[in-house]
């Protein structure tokens, strides 16, 4: 009975969105209010039905209802409640049915909180946001129902993949997906920007604070799946450049390089056309990050569903929705043309920089996530491009881009005026590359050219960053949210740069064969193999090893990695065990038995590698702060001209 | 001239990116040609599912067109191909036999009573050696075999009624159909 | 206008330029394509002597040898009408069995012997996404001969 309520709710949801999508444009096109209202009306019914369809597959999960076969082939009875719930979107179906959730969140959010905007567009927004909606509506009623019947019922359920039974499962696909879907109001409003022919640039206003908020989302999303994949996977990798972890990046590129484009066109009224397409394109990637794992075209060994059926549809719809928009801004692009001009050291040149490299690292992953396909579509041979040409392409870009980060903060628009920083940038330019020679040369026992680059423009960043504020509260002025927004989020930047550069310049990792007793060393670390035995959990059995940590003949800690088997039957699973500290994580997993009373161990030491996190946290957090700056929560649109002139002043 | 040119160029670079994706989707990764086809079926010869005393083998059904389907109870695909497969014995066209690989041969036989049999035989291949001489790598998999004996297609996963009528009537057709 | 000319053009001359180099800089990596080859393919000659590809297949049964308390492992990789030996010293993945297909990353030698750096069981899951292709091509079970 749930089951099929879910799935009437899902046809519900559809019709909705048909209503929302029709009357939203047509009543805009046509200025007429009761249809716009309607249009508005329609959100509302459109997220009641999603979430009812939402709630009944979760209460088929909770219940263990397996005569659905969704249930059936992720869940199963022993599987502790709180996992039934998140693996919902566990698989193919159901996360789709969370993208559907979080499309219909934003919808109802843009909706209910963007009174300030004119009646039209807004209308326009939202039609556009249907038509979206229907897309995924219609792909999941005619390939992907997750309400399909199990007829006769399971009388157990194949069980949910181990590797999934971890607590960021319950975090990481809802951020994650709230990132990528949020990114479809920035398109709703560049779409409607360009239906309307506007030549104003008040849509960047109206536009940044959600573009900030699916960013922040976005940020934090990625950085909880790369946390995931160290610790679950066993082997403390971080980042795969997998197409589907390039899937969620490339759109936080594009999204990036949009944050900062946006500021321009809102102050400045510049770059009109290309924050538009910026705009289209950070939707564009994340739906086609969407068709890439899902549709079979790509083969990811880490990929979804191997469907053609389902692949085409997601082709037809990207077409159709990145189609559409790009066609679009080639008929109203050229109309839009902006005079100001712009001194070489101002602003405005620094965000073209961030802009151009952003993007240009963006087209070198993209290049090389689609290359196996055209390479294969040529019938040129099966090729996989590694992690070398993905790490060479986005950290060759981005050591000029961290250079002029640090300068470009200090810009002002429109005037070169950087010689009153000069000096102290300078100082701390210098004072970065004094501390990371020494520092590195200490703690790591020698020194590495990369590594003194990396922690170079690291302190580089970090000591800008910091300047503003600091600057600002020792003349006693107050530190308005954007501002201190920014530097938060850039001194982030740095504190990622800093984990990136210890984790890959002074990482050991080491397969090791230990008996009972043995002890193996790295990085001046002794791990020692102090016992094995057979442990339990709720839902699997496992080999549990002690490995006793210490350093110059003092304990540290005792890790617990274990190797699990879990009752559903299927490959055993590794649990690494790990020990924090503030400068280093001790790493340790169990491999398999070697007979002779050995056993594979895999031991790592991961220097700096939580502030890779930490930062990414951090540059969500100042996202953040800035989004909630009071500008935006200003009641009432003002003209451009008083904006720009008001911009001025502040600045 | 070219200023007017530009802005088409993101959905010129767009639409090719499509021509590629159409391209690629034809070429279904998971079609992997196995070395098999062309090739004669490898022989076997194992015991039934329902009678350990009884032989089952590839030479039962030498002389006509013929089905393998390898399948268990503890793979979800083949439950949801069961209803297929029981459509195809029923159009009687082409005998099938099972292969239940690497299965527990009690639930195998409740399987078949409570879903249906649509087999005229089932091998019973718990150690999984012939699967592996076929290429077997993942269930469900189902080849067709010619009258001569060789293999004519290898058919990886689920099996539906589109992907019969697609992929295993022409085969069947140019054999001659059936009896 | 051409003020904003020259600044387009500096910015995509520097672009260019530092696209250039990482492309450049990638090419010298030759790892970076990477190639794969069945093992019948080999067997034809097919794959580059010393450098690094990949080859794929089934892990033969009864093929996998360890020395006692070592981690050095052997076995053979199939694609069931040729096949190759395989040398490998490390951890091998959750995923690896034999008649379960594999990957292996590494290059040749003269005596024919596959050396490898790095082995992936196909559907090796590590990455979160799930895979439903478990569905369409589910593996075997943990318990029986081994």
């Amino acid at each position: 009975m749930i089951p099929e309520i879910g799935h009437f709710a899902l046809v519900m949801a559809l019709l909705f969105a048909m209503v929302q999508s029709f009357f939203g444009l047509a009543g805009a096109a046509r200025g007429q209010a009761a249809w716009m209202g309607a249009g508005r009306s329609a959100v509302t019914g459109q997220f009641v039905f999603v979430a009812i369809a939402f709630a009944a597959l979760a209460w088929s999960f909770i219940q263990k209802d397996f005569s659905v076969l969704y249930v059936a082939t992720n869940s199963n009875s022993e599987l502790p409640v709180f996992f039934r719930f998140a693996a919902v979107w566990g698989a193919h179906e159901g996360s789709l049915l969370l993208w559907a959730l979080c499309l219909a969140g934003w919808s109802l959010a843009v909706t209910a909180l963007s009174s300030s905007l004119q009646v039209r567009f807004r209308s326009r927004v939202i039609g556009i946001l249907g038509l979206i909606s229907i897309g995924f509506m219609l792909f999941m009623l005619t390939t992907s129902n997750p309400f399909d019947r199990l007829v006769p019922a399971a009388l157990e359920g194949k069980d949910l993949n181990p590797l999934l039974q971890d607590f960021a499962l319950t975090i990481h696909p809802p951020i994650l997906y709230l990132g990528y879907v949020g990114f479809s109001v920035a398109f709703a409003f560049g779409c409607a920007t360009l239906l309307e022919g506007r030549l104003d640039s008040a849509w960047a206003r109206w536009t940044r604070p959600w573009t900030l908020a699916a960013w922040l989302f976005l940020t934090v999303g990625i950085a909880l799946g790369s946390w995931w994949a160290y610790y679950e996977l066993g082997w403390g990798g971080w980042w795969f450049w997998d197409p589907v972890e390039n899937a969620s990046f490339m759109p936080w590129l594009a999204g990036t390089a949009l944050i900062h484009s946006l500021a321009v066109t809102e102050k400045r009224g510049l770059f009109k056309s290309w924050t538009l397409l910026l705009a289209v394109s950070a939707f564009s990637l994340s739906l086609l990050g969407t068709f890439l794992v899902r549709s079979g075209v790509l083969v990811s060994v880490h990929a979804f569903a191997t469907d053609p059926a389902r692949g085409l549809f997601i082709l037809a719809f990207l077409t159709v929705v990145i189609g559409g928009a790009l066609a679009l801004y080639a008929w109203r692009a050229p109309q839009l043309k902006s005079n100001a001009g712009f001194e070489l050291a101002a602003r405005e040149s620094f965000v073209l920089f961030n802009n151009a490299f952003l993007v240009a690292a963006l087209c070198l992953i993209l290049l090389g996530t689609l290359y196996p396909l055209f390479m294969d579509a040529m019938e040129l041979g099966k090729v996989s491009v590694g992690p070398p040409y993905f790490n060479m392409v986005f950290l060759v870009p981005m050591v000029p881009l961290l250079l002029l980060l640090g300068i470009g903060m200090h810009a002002v628009w429109k005037k070169s005026r950087l010689q009153p920083v000069r000096s102290r940038l300078l100082g701390i330019a210098a004072a970065g590359f004094a501390i990371a020679v020494i520092a590195g040369a200490a703690v790591y026992g020698e020194i590495r050219p990369m590594a003194t680059i990396g922690f170079t423009l690291a302190l580089w960043v970090m000591g800008s960053s910091l300047m503003i504020p600091l600057a600002r509260l020792r003349a006693g002025q107050a530190v308005p949210g954007a501002v201190l927004g920014m530097a938060i989020a850039h001194f982030g930047v740095g504190v990622v740069t800093l984990g990136i550069t210890g984790v890959q310049s002074f990482k050991i990792e080491e397969d090791v064969a230990l008996a009972v007793g043995d002890t193996a060393t790295i990085g001046g670390y002794d791990f020692r193999l102090a016992a094995l035995r057979d442990a339990r959990g709720p839902n699997y059995v496992a080999v549990e090893a002690d490995v006793v940590i210490s350093k110059d003949g003092a304990e540290i800690t005792t890790l617990r990695p274990q190797k699990r088997l879990y009752n559903s039957g299927g490959n055993p699973m590794t649990e690494a065990g790990i020990q924090v500290g503030p400068g280093r994580d001790l790493f340790a997993a169990l491999g398999e038995d070697l007979g002779q009373g050995r056993w594979s161990l895999r031991l790592q030491y991961k220097p700096l590698i939580r502030y890779i996190w930490l930062g990414a946290l951090l540059i969500a957090l100042g996202g953040g702060i800035a989004g909630l700056d009071r500008r935006y929560r200003r009641a009432t649109a003002a003209a451009p001209g008083l904006e720009r002139a008001a911009a001025e002043v502040t600045r | 001239m070219k200023k007017n040119l530009r802005p088409l160029l993101p959905i010129a670079l767009f639409a090719g990116l499509i021509v590629f994706f159409i391209i690629g989707l034809q070429k279904d990764p998971s079609r992997i040609d196995s070395p098999l086809i062309g090739k004669p079926a490898p022989a076997f010869a194992l015991e039934a599912l329902d009678n350990p005393a009884v032989q089952v083998g590839s030479g039962d059904l030498a002389g006509r067109p013929w089905l393998l389907n390898v399948w268990a109870t503890w793979c979800g695909g083949c439950r949801q191909e069961h209803t297929t497969l029981l459509e195809i014995a029923r159009e009687g066209r082409v005998p099938m036999m099972g292969l239940n690989w690497r299965d527990d041969r009690s639930l195998a036989l409740q399987w078949l009573v409570k879903l249906g049999n649509p087999y005229v035989s089932v091998a019973y291949d718990p150690e999984g050696r012939t699967a592996i001489d076929w290429g077997v790598y993942g269930a469900p998999e189902t080849f067709l075999i010619g009258a001569d004996g060789k293999v004519l297609h290898k058919q990886i996963g689920i099996m539906t009624a589109e992907i019969w009528r697609r992929d295993f009537l022409p085969l069947l057709a140019a054999q001659g159909g059936g009896p | 206008m051409t003020p904003r000319r020259k600044r387009m053009l500096a910015v995509l001359a520097v672009v260019s330029g530092v696209g250039a180099a990482a492309i450049l800089a990638s090419f010298a990596f030759e790892e970076n394509l990477l190639y794969f080859y069945s093992p019948t393919q080999v067997h034809a000659g097919e794959a580059p002597d010393g450098r690094t590809f990949r080859v794929g297949g089934l892990v033969t049964s009864g093929s996998v040898q360890r020395a006692e308390g070592s981690l050095e492992v052997r076995f053979v990789v199939t694609d069931n009408l040729e096949s190759v030996p395989v040398r490998y010293t490390g951890l091998l993945p959750d995923l690896f069995r034999e008649g379960q297909g594999i990957i292996a990353h590494g290059r040749l030698t003269e005596s024919g012997d596959f050396i490898a750096d790095e082995v992936l069981a196909k559907h090796d899951e590590n990455y979160m996404p799930p895979e439903v292709a478990a569905t369409l091509h589910t593996p075997a079970p943990a318990r029986t001969t081994q």
